[in-house]
């Protein structure tokens, strides 16, 4: 049993049971699903400063903080009891891509050989750790929700201002993937 | 608790409530904080659902961008028809949360923010290969470094809070 849950789940398991966190977040209290709100909650305790978009009471907002915190609990658990060790398969046309620009090592879901404390000194690991991640927390503000706020729980509640997110998240990672990453992947 | 009120209808409009994925249907009830324990139980299975589904990979999300593999695809197409169906069924029988409220359906007003700030998550999404669920669960499975990517997340965050007025909306 342990074994069949340390290989990766299908989409077709977990994509569904992702899609359960709408209705139980619903039924345990009227909670909204959506993560990168959290962000703004940490902003407007740590540093609301004057700015009104932080001022007001977070602690309303608590749970979703500890929503997160329990994300990060369960990320802890899989990483510790639920990974067998085994790399990651991706498609071949990945792999043959991914070797022009030195990634080889498949062993960790996220490529150690981009993302380690190292290449954050580097100019490539400046912009994709600093410089994505801030794009990502600027934009999801900007827009409103990410991924589980605008993309799973607004297309599920079938909101036109969702879809339009949606598709203008997907858009800035085909430009970014396809347009701009290949050139950022080859720096030093 | 009247004071924290008043804070919150001279500070934060409506508008900006709604164009958040912030809670605007708030239970009326008060509980105890431990309540909110539940919420993170739900945050632990969803953490593993993540990593387990490998969302949480920058691997996976090179592959959705460059259309090599349909994983991606799947996870948030059959999340999303889950969604739909769940909802429709609490709004057709009329379910209640655990503590007897009605459940309530608050619809998204278009602003250019969807746009602007969608192209530039899709950017970002890109580059870390994370969207703000992965960024918790990645440093969760050991990926420390990442805690750098989540801090600039925050600062991203900050920076459109402060600059928010002078954004086309």
């Amino acid at each position: 049993m342990i074994d069949f849950l340390k290989q990766p789940w299908p989409w077709y398991i977990s994509g569904p049971l992702i899609g359960l966190m709408v209705p139980l977040l619903l039924i345990l209290g009227n909670k909204t699903f959506g993560v990168s709100s959290s962000l703004r909650h940490v902003c407007a305790i740590c540093v609301p400063l004057k700015v009104p978009y932080f001022n007001y009471d977070w602690k309303k907002e608590a749970w979703n903080l500890c929503f997160v915190g329990g994300i990060l609990v369960g990320g802890i658990i899989a990483g510790a009891f639920l990974l067998n060790g085994q790399p990651i398969e991706v498609s071949p046309k990945l792999v043959t891509e991914m070797s022009k620009y030195g990634i080889t090592d498949y062993h960790s879901l996220v490529p150690a050989q981009l993302f380690n404390w190292p290449q954050l000194f580097t100019f490539k690991g400046l912009i994709l750790m600093v410089g994505g991640g801030f794009l990502v927390g600027f934009g999801t503000r900007y827009a409103g929700g990410c991924t589980s706020g605008h993309s799973i729980m607004g297309l599920s509640n079938l909101q036109m201002p969702s879809l339009i997110a949606t598709i203008c998240f997907m858009a800035g990672g085909f430009i970014m993937t396809n347009l701009i990453l290949p050139y950022i992947l080859m720096l030093n | 608790m009247n004071n924290s009120t008043t804070t919150i209808e001279t500070n934060t409009d409506f508008e900006v409530r709604s164009l958040d994925a912030m809670c605007l249907n708030e239970s009326t009830l008060k509980h105890p904080w431990w309540y909110n324990l539940k919420y993170l139980f739900i945050g632990i299975v969803f953490g593993i659902l993540l990593v387990k589904s490998e969302v949480i990979s920058w691997f996976r999300i090179q592959e959705m961008f460059r259309l090599e593999s349909f994983q991606m695809y799947g996870i948030i197409g059959s999340a999303v028809v889950t969604g739909i169906i769940s909802i429709l069924i609490i709004k057709k029988f009329n379910i209640k949360t655990i503590y007897g409220e009605k459940i309530e359906f608050h619809s998204k007003k278009f602003s250019k923010g969807q746009v602007y700030g969608g192209l530039i998550f899709g950017f970002g999404w890109a580059l870390t290969g994370a969207c703000p669920g992965p960024l918790f669960a990645q440093i969760g499975t050991g990926v420390l470094v990442t805690s750098i990517t989540l801090l600039s997340a925050i600062a991203g965050t900050w920076m459109y809070g402060r600059m928010r007025e002078s954004l086309p909306h």
